[in-house]
């Protein structure tokens, strides 16, 4: 059944984006700013994976554990140090964009500078068996990566209904002012929402590495991108949105690949936004959202 | 307990509020009134910390709270109820609630406070799951003013309340803000409903482009030639 394991492998590689895009959609939903550097900080998880598990020689748990907290770190110091004194003082969302822009230059430039421009090869984080379901073929990779992703965006679903900071991050997306009016330190909520966005990213980076044992430094731009899309389609701002657009972008790519032709995967997926946000501009699971000051 | 001096708030080149003045002591109701964009909404943000003053002082309970962020000045005992209810339209009416005693951290008490909300404001308890969005204007005023009082304030400011209200649900919530004053919170009034708010207050304001040009007992306000003319409609 290769149609099946078409969209099976989609689905592991939509996993992927996903985790990114739960990431753009949350700082979008809280400070309503298209972070284009959020591609760029799962490249930053890649090579702290490559560099404590190759060059270290650490055990995997230790190379995803720093992958998530330098990911996490880095998340926050760009919130601080690039956009922080930009929300506080409500500048324009254009300022907030080219930032954005130069953050990711940045980072891409640094990594480049210091591990070069030529991709590293990663062996498989996690060994690799093909599993045989009736004539299904599929890889224990894309299981792994479609269990990761949904046991994440559970968690995060818990997270962010069930906690104290979860209910802060709600009512600050929904409407700031009001939050503050209730208590709630929202320059706090900002910071840690960067973090939790950050730390999934470095999840789908070890994802990433695992199913493609290769990493560069402009590889953000493509996931990233990629992401961006799917958190759009999804319904910007919307945790499940994001993974059902990550899915359906995965899938997407993966059949035309398959079916259609190798080089037109990326006009399908344009195409399929291109569509939807002229059906339905707030993309699958969006709600209409009021803006306040 | 609040005593506001002189303060000067700008939108860019806007002068909004202009050497602004006036107090409110413990246990009153001392009302703000102004005819539409007078600055009252900009004095209330500027005394939540959501809006900052070029000048002078902001003092609370004796320290100043000029320079202080919102939520700590929340956190110090003063909760406002915004212009526009603006109730969190996503989560429940019990959520919202919630949200109000976010600075708290007695969690039984809290829960006693939510019962003595529900016991407010029956229609609420009746509502408790239902999203906040989906609530009448009034439904959702009620919720404003119970989730403030979740914070347990010593102080609360009060935005229009009556804005776009019936004139019953206008007596139900000036009668709730005189009871959550009875129980011992002072209270800041806003209203362009000025004779409402003349009825139920100790003292008032009047404010005019920036500036408070009237002050004095409620009750001499309402004899007052001038704001009978410009505000009580003859
Ligand atoms: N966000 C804003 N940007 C620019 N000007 C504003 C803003 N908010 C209020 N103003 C101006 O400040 C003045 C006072 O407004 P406001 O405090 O809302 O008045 P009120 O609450 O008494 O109706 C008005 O002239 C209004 O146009
Ligand atoms: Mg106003």
């Amino acid at each position: 059944m290769e149609f099946i394991e078409q969209v099976l492998n989609g689905l592991g590689q939509g996993s992927i984006f996903a985790l990114v895009a739960l990431g753009y959609s949350m700082v979008y939903g809280i400070v309503q700013l298209i972070n284009f550097a959020h591609g760029d900080i799962i490249m930053v998880g890649g090579y702290t994976a490559f560099v404590t598990f190759i060059t270290f020689g650490m055990p995997l748990w230790l190379a995803v554990i720093i992958s998530i907290l330098v990911c996490a770190a880095v998340g926050l110091i760009i919130e601080r140090v690039a956009y922080h004194r930009l929300i506080v003082h409500n500048a324009a969302r254009i300022s907030l964009l080219i930032t954005a822009l130069g953050v990711s230059i940045f980072l891409q430039n640094l990594f480049m500078l210091i591990f070069g421009a030529e991709p590293k090869h990663i062996s498989t984080l996690f060994p690799m068996e093909t599993i045989k379901l009736g004539n299904t073929e599929l890889s224990s990779n894309t299981i792994l990566n479609i269990v990761v992703s949904v046991i994440m965006m559970i968690g995060l679903q818990l997270l962010v209904n069930k906690t104290k900071i979860g209910k802060a991050m709600q009512a600050s997306s929904e409407d700031a002012g009001a939050a503050k009016l209730m208590g709630i330190n929202t320059n706090q909520v900002v910071a840690f929402t960067f973090m939790v966005g950050s730390a999934l990213a470095a999840v789908g980076a070890i994802l990433y590495c695992n199913t493609y044992s290769q990493i560069k430094p402009t590889m953000g731009n493509f996931l990233g991108l990629k992401a961006f899309v799917a958190a759009v389609l999804g319904g910007i701002g919307s945790i499940p949105g994001a993974m059902l657009g990550g899915y359906i972008i995965g899938i997407a790519d993966s059949l035309t690949k398959a079916y259609v032709s190798s080089t037109l995967n990326d006009a399908v997926v344009f195409g399929i936004l291109i569509l939807m946000l002229s059906v339905k501009p707030t993309g699958i699971m969006g709600g209409d959202r009021r803006e306040k000051v | 307990m609040l005593d506001v001096k002189d303060i000067n708030v700008y939108y860019g080149a806007i002068h909004a509020l202009k050497g602004l003045s006036f107090y409110v002591n413990e246990g009153e109701i001392v009302s703000l009134i102004g005819a539409n964009g007078a600055g009252k909404t900009t004095a209330m943000h500027t005394i939540s910390g959501l809006l900052r003053s070029k000048t002078g002082d902001i003092l609370f309970m004796g320290d100043s709270i000029a320079a202080a962020e919102p939520h700590k000045i929340v956190r110090l005992g003063l909760a406002q109820v915004p212009e526009g209810r603006r109730v969190f339209s996503g989560m429940t009416v019990q959520e919202n609630l919630e949200m109000g005693a976010f600075v708290r951290n007695d969690g039984r008490k809290v829960e006693k406070d939510l019962e003595m909300v529900f016991t407010r404001f029956p229609r609420l308890k009746e509502r408790r799951r239902q999203r906040a969005g989906t609530l009448s204007g009034g439904e959702q005023q009620m919720l404003a003013i119970g989730r403030a009082l979740m914070s347990r304030p010593k102080m609360l400011l009060l935005d229009e309340p009556s804005m776009g209200l019936s004139p019953i649900l206008v007596n139900e919530i000036f009668d709730c803000i005189q009871e959550v004053n009875k129980s011992g919170t002072t209270i800041l009034l806003v209203e362009q409903n000025a004779k409402m708010a003349l009825s139920i207050s100790h003292r008032a304001y009047v404010l005019e482009t920036g500036k408070i040009i009237i002050e004095g007992k409620s009750s001499e306000l309402l004899d007052n030639e001038k704001v009978k003319r410009a505000y009580l409609g003859g």
